[in-house]
């Protein structure tokens, strides 16, 4: 247990060692998650816009396919 | 380069690429932790604050790095008008200024300690602040211009003269007085400092690299999608 106690404390640096590894985490973390997060709400948009392109187009004249959409 | 030029094709290889970099940044960096948070030694001088340099180095290594791809993207867009070019140099962006601000604040941390002081206007550190601002900068461009054509020039522009400041960062430690430490891995005459330290560096090294292409890849994906959405929107003004 106190070389737990030892490990944390890093020789009296814990103040400075601790926070340094917490801000590098917590900032690559955030970013990581805010990109996937974004990603997610671009990704949903454009499939949604292209729902609802391909619906008005079945309307328009049913049964003809749009080849120029690149679908990914 | 050509064959990615296409964003389908390009868009397969990152869905593919993506869990294999973002399993080698998991693991990498796992270790890197490890070994530098308790296997490498205490320094004679510093103590344990040394291991302080297992995220401060990596990261101003990554700043560097992505500044580099940055530029290099930059001009591949300015001069073969490569299609994704100018969206990778946006995307790598925000990754570039973090790994920058997390280098200037683990330095802060590690010098407050070692030097008595959170802050010196040296060369070293000024000038990575100024790679900071040159990223902000960068970003804030990209917002600037109703048109995003207009936009994505100046900013390759911006990125191409800011270019400039990274040799000056890495020598500035060699041209100048400073207050932080010469180089002790990327020296003539190789890396100075002991395996035990130089083992966990490097591994962190090669984890946020890792890690740098996993958030591209998602980054990149997001601006593709962004620029489907305008493209498509403004189809629909034109009918």
């Amino acid at each position: 247990m106190s070389s737990l106690t030892d490990f944390l404390a890093m020789g009296g640096y814990a103040p400075f060692v601790w926070p340094a590894f917490a801000a590098a985490a917590i900032i690559m973390g955030t970013l990581a998650v805010f990109s996937r997060r974004v990603l997610r709400a671009n990704e949903a948009t454009l499939e949604a816009l292209r729902a609802e392109r391909r619906a008005a187009r079945e309307e328009a004249s049913p049964g003809v396919a749009l080849e120029t959409e690149n679908e990914t | 380069m050509h064959r990615f030029a296409n964003p389908a094709r390009f868009l397969r290889l990152a869905k593919a690429v993506l869990p294999w970099s973002t399993g080698l940044a998991v693991g990498l960096i796992a270790v890197g932790l490890t070994l530098g948070l308790v296997v490498a030694p205490a320094d004679y001088r510093q103590g344990e604050s040394v291991r302080i340099m297992f995220v401060h180095v990596p990261a101003a290594w990554m700043a560097l790095f992505c500044y580099t791809f940055m530029a290099l993207a930059s001009a591949v867009a300015l001069i073969w008008k490569h299609p994704l070019a100018d969206l990778a140099a946006k995307a790598t962006a925000p990754i570039g200024a973090s790994f920058t601000l997390i280098a200037l604040l683990t330095g802060a941390l590690w010098g407050q300690p070692m030097w008595g002081t959170w802050w010196v206007w040296d060369a070293r550190l000024t000038s990575v602040l100024i790679l900071l601002f040159l990223y902000l900068g960068y970003i804030a461009l990209w917002q600037a211009f109703d048109d995003e054509t207009h936009a994505a020039k100046a900013a390759a522009i911006l990125a191409l003269v800011g270019f400039v400041n990274v040799p000056i960062i890495h020598f500035s430690v060699e041209w100048w007085n400073t207050l932080h430490q010469p180089a002790s891995v990327f020296r003539v005459g190789g890396p100075t400092i002991h395996g035990s330290m130089l083992a966990p560096l490097l591994l962190m090294g090669a984890g946020f690299t890792a890690y740098f292409v996993s958030v591209l890849i998602l980054r990149l994906r997001s601006e593709i999608a962004a620029r489907k959405l305008r493209t498509l929107r403004l189809a629909e003004v034109d009918r």
